[in-house]
């Protein structure tokens, strides 16, 4: 790990990442850094890649998809490219937002939305169950996010 | 609930991919005057559909190694208890998403941590101590995608 990050770095990625919308002369004054400073360090650690992309974040409830689900899979591993193979099927389904594999007792999980229950169901016969190497899938229904933050305990 | 158009719907294509596009850009890829574009970033963002943004980091490079997916099973439910845990839990600083969901667990949480033994601290001290907690899985995170979604 060749990147080097110090306390005044730490603190700037802190307020930033626990309020990223702050505009920089706002988050530097929370910092406790000159505006300056704030920018320039700011812009290395996008250079070094340490801040990788800032992003807009879409309310997706809010445009009118109202179900999320979280879907958990359990992979056939004995066919050799099943990870792949599963992967590359579920890139193309437009309604999963995110992907996430792990080491544990889930090998996959999709989030998958939809604008409502008869079109989750739709989602699911039709694009889901069709994704290849599928041994188990188990579902948790997304009821509130309480909260969602990238906070790091830097 | 808001009707978006196909420029709406490209609109936030494009934030999503980079948050800091000004009016005047999105206005130039999608054929609008910058004012017009800035009245359509503003309805969104009204509308709640933008909602803020967000900041990607190598978390690897600053020393978080490993992010942990935990499903909860309160051994105890009802009103009090989920206030009582909902509030504990929230205030780990390890905690970045609690999310109550409905299925074979009450909670999915995901913890961030250094490595292996400094997850295995945040486990024992912090999350077995929750109140009402049950039963705890744990699945490690090796790979995260985020996907463009329907707009995409």
């Amino acid at each position: 790990m060749s990147i080097q990050i110090d306390d005044t770095d730490r603190r700037i990625l802190r307020h930033l990442l626990a309020e990223p919308a702050l505009p920089t002369p706002e988050l530097a004054v929370r910092a406790g850094v000159a505006q300056a400073t704030c920018w320039r360090r700011l812009e290395r650690l996008s250079e070094v890649g340490v801040i990788q992309a800032r992003q807009a974040r879409i309310d997706w409830r809010a445009a009118g998809y109202e179900v999320e689900v979280a879907l958990r899979f359990t992979l056939d591993k004995t066919a050799p490219r099943a990870f792949d193979e599963f992967l590359a099927a579920a890139r193309g389904v437009p309604e999963v937002t995110g992907i996430e594999t792990f080491l544990g007792r889930v090998d996959v999980r999709l989030t998958v939305i939809a604008r409502d229950m008869a079109h989750y169901q739709q989602i699911y016969r039709e694009r889901i169950l069709t994704l290849p190497h599928i041994a188990d899938i188990e579902a948790l229904m997304l009821i509130s996010t309480i909260k969602d933050s990238a906070s790091l305990p830097l | 609930m808001i009707d978006l158009d196909d420029t709406d719907r490209a609109f936030l294509r494009d934030l999503s991919r980079d948050g800091t596009l000004s009016a005047g850009e999105l206005g130039r890829r999608h054929g609008l005057s910058q004012p017009a574009a800035w009245r359509r970033v503003r309805r969104l963002g009204e509308a709640g559909v933008l909602a803020g943004q967000r900041v990607q980091v190598d978390r690897a490079a600053l020393g978080f190694g490993v992010t942990v997916f935990l499903g909860v099973k309160l051994a105890t439910k009802g009103r009090v208890s989920l206030e009582d845990f909902e509030r504990a839990v929230t205030a780990i600083p390890e905690v970045q998403v609690v999310q109550h969901v409905l299925g074979l667990f009450d909670y999915r949480l995901r913890v961030v941590a250094r490595d292996i033994a400094d997850f295995e601290r945040v486990l024992r001290r912090r999350i077995m101590t929750l109140p009402g907690l049950g039963q705890v899985e744990a699945n490690v995170v090796l790979t995260e995608e985020p996907r463009p979604g329907p707009f995409g």
